[in-house]
């Protein structure tokens, strides 16, 4: 029986950029945006396409990337589970790649969230457990339903509305420091609980920005991390989780199962625990999602995130940097905004943070979400040998 | 105003659509472990047995969690805000649903909201038409503030 534990190290990051602009472009196509991620991280990494043997991505499907890029790759993976996918694929690669079926694994990411140009149109179906039993009660994107777990949680612990608004704040003062961030003004607790109403306990201010970007990574085999123009970053642990697809199915509202899992998957294989972790990418579609992260993954008993976020303790000059790019709420989220939280562990662990980055950066975790509630996927990071 | 779009059953779920149509909600409820489930499923979700039955629950459920809407969904623009909840019946199961005379409108400060909707508030199962602005009325299990009762009504 193989232990995922003798896997640490065993694939590392060599490549990684994001689309030049992460706002909103209105000129461009998704498959456009692929495909200057794609060309970024791979000259980010000195590789040419015919260097790449492995492709990953959602959203669209992969034979749409390899037409689109020219490329004929010897190993696939379509995992579409949300917009965790990407760190799902960078754990599926590193598996990959010690099998033997790949040696150069390209993962892109590019969605036109905001603009909507060159989308394929996906329609509601309403024959589905979802299109029977919650669409016909008015839920209306992913504020109406990932959210709705979030009174429990409130009436649970006693979280609050003001909890979760400095959650909006602590990021947003991370975002002051990228020059790239789409939202970079800095805003109070009192702005967020002011902001127009969505779905209470939601406002505007408590939900992620829907932006056109893109990002890419390119995965190796570990023993190869050197060989290439940056900095390495080795994959120490990864996990990934699948609970529900219904968010009414979600077995219990004030913890996600899917992030327990996937959490504890990862710090296991790599060894460590969250006391280690010096950097994390909490994947935030909304202000309450890294609130659950934090009390998922372990950094905080369950029912002490809201405090943790309240008290400044992610925000710049805290003692655990949280989002550090300006995350989903203030930097860029186009849909799927898991390659992004990849792309900003790999800069700070390269030291590559300019205004944002964090001293000593050696070990970083990436968690994302996929749907609501629905999935999630955790990647430890390392510059260490 | 915009067209709502309406639930298709399947074959498994044709009971519980056919039940709303007689004011009744039909759930079901394994023999084996002897558990209630939802949504339907010609097996149980828990021990995977294929031995379970069609049941009238008992209409009785409590609130355990929300949202209140106020961009609405197409079809829902008459009613804003309107509630979004998960409800647990009094059986056990899990269901998405909307409450109804809930106190909460459009002149409701926020801030009142959770004392008129705690969690955990009792609920009873309160059979509406949904949609009825876009001509496809539809029986749905809406739930509205109610009184708990000891006993259960399993028939």
């Amino acid at each position: 029986m193989s232990d995922s534990r003798a896997m640490r190290r065993a694939a590392a990051i060599v490549g990684a950029a994001e689309t030049a602009r992460v706002d909103v472009q209105p000129d461009r196509s998704e498959l456009s945006l692929h495909a200057e991620a794609a060309l970024a991280a791979l000259a980010d990494a000195g590789l040419s396409p015919a260097d790449v043997d492995g492709l990953a991505t959602a959203g669209p499907r992969p034979s749409q990337i390899a037409e689109y890029l020219g490329i004929v790759p010897r190993w696939v993976d379509g995992t579409a589970v949300g917009g965790c996918s990407f760190l799902v694929h960078v754990g599926h690669a590193a598996a990959a790649i010690a099998a033997g079926y790949a040696s150069t694994v390209l993962i892109t990411h590019g969605e036109s969230g905001r603009s909507r140009v060159g989308v394929e149109r996906r329609v509601p179906s309403p024959a589905t457990p979802w299109g029977q039993f919650e669409m016909p009660y008015g839920v209306y994107g992913p504020p109406t339903m990932f959210s709705l777990p979030v009174v429990r949680h409130m009436a649970r612990y006693g979280s609050t509305e003001e909890q979760f608004a400095a959650v909006a704040v602590a990021t947003r003062r991370w975002a002051a420091l990228n020059p790239k961030a789409t939202m970079r003004t800095p805003i109070s607790v009192e702005d967020v609980l002011t902001s127009r109403l969505i779905a209470w306990p939601l406002r505007l201010l408590n939900c992620c920005l829907v932006t056109d970007a893109g990002g890419a990574v390119v995965v190796v085999g570990g023993e190869r991390a050197r060989d290439f123009p940056r900095p390495p970053v080795w994959l120490l642990g990864r996990g990934e989780a699948v609970a529900h697809q219904n968010v009414s199915q979600m077995a219990d509202f004030s913890g996600s199962e899917a992030y327990r899992v996937a959490g504890g998957e990862a710090f296991r294989m790599a060894g460590v625990g969250p006391a280690e972790i010096d950097h994390a990418m909490l994947y935030d579609a909304f202000t309450h999602t890294p609130v659950y992260m934090l009390e998922a993954l372990g950094f905080v008993e369950p029912g002490d995130g809201g405090p943790f976020f309240a008290e400044m303790r992610t925000a710049p000059g805290g003692e655990l940097p949280v989002n550090t790019n300006g995350g989903g709420l203030s930097h860029t989220h186009t849909g799927m905004y898991g390659m992004f939280a990849i792309v900003e562990s790999v800069v700070q662990l390269r030291g590559d943070g300019g205004a944002r980055q964090i001293e000593g950066v050696e070990l970083s975790l990436a968690h994302g979400a996929g749907g609501m509630f629905a999935a999630g996927a955790t990647l430890i990071l390392t510059n260490q040998p | 105003m915009a067209e709502r779009l309406m639930p298709e059953p399947t074959p498994e779920s044709a009971e519980f659509w056919a039940g709303l149509r007689r004011r009744e909600l039909r759930i079901q409820r394994c023999r084996a472990c002897e558990r209630w489930y939802f949504y339907p499923r010609p097996f149980c979700p828990r021990c995977w047995s294929t031995d379970v039955q069609w049941r009238t629950a008992s209409g009785r459920a409590t609130l355990e969690s929300y949202v209140v809407c106020y961009r609405p969904a197409p079809g829902f623009e008459d009613c804003v805000p309107y509630v979004i909840a998960v409800v647990t019946l009094a059986e056990g199961p899990r269901m998405m649903s909307n409450i109804v005379a809930s106190g909460v409108d459009a002149g409701t400060p926020p801030e009142h909201i959770p004392q008129l909707l705690p969690a955990g508030l009792p609920l009873e199962v309160d059979f509406g038409k949904r949609g009825i602005g876009t001509g496809a009325a539809l029986e749905l299990p809406l739930f509205r503030p109610g009184t708990p009762r000891a006993q259960g009504a399993d028939r």
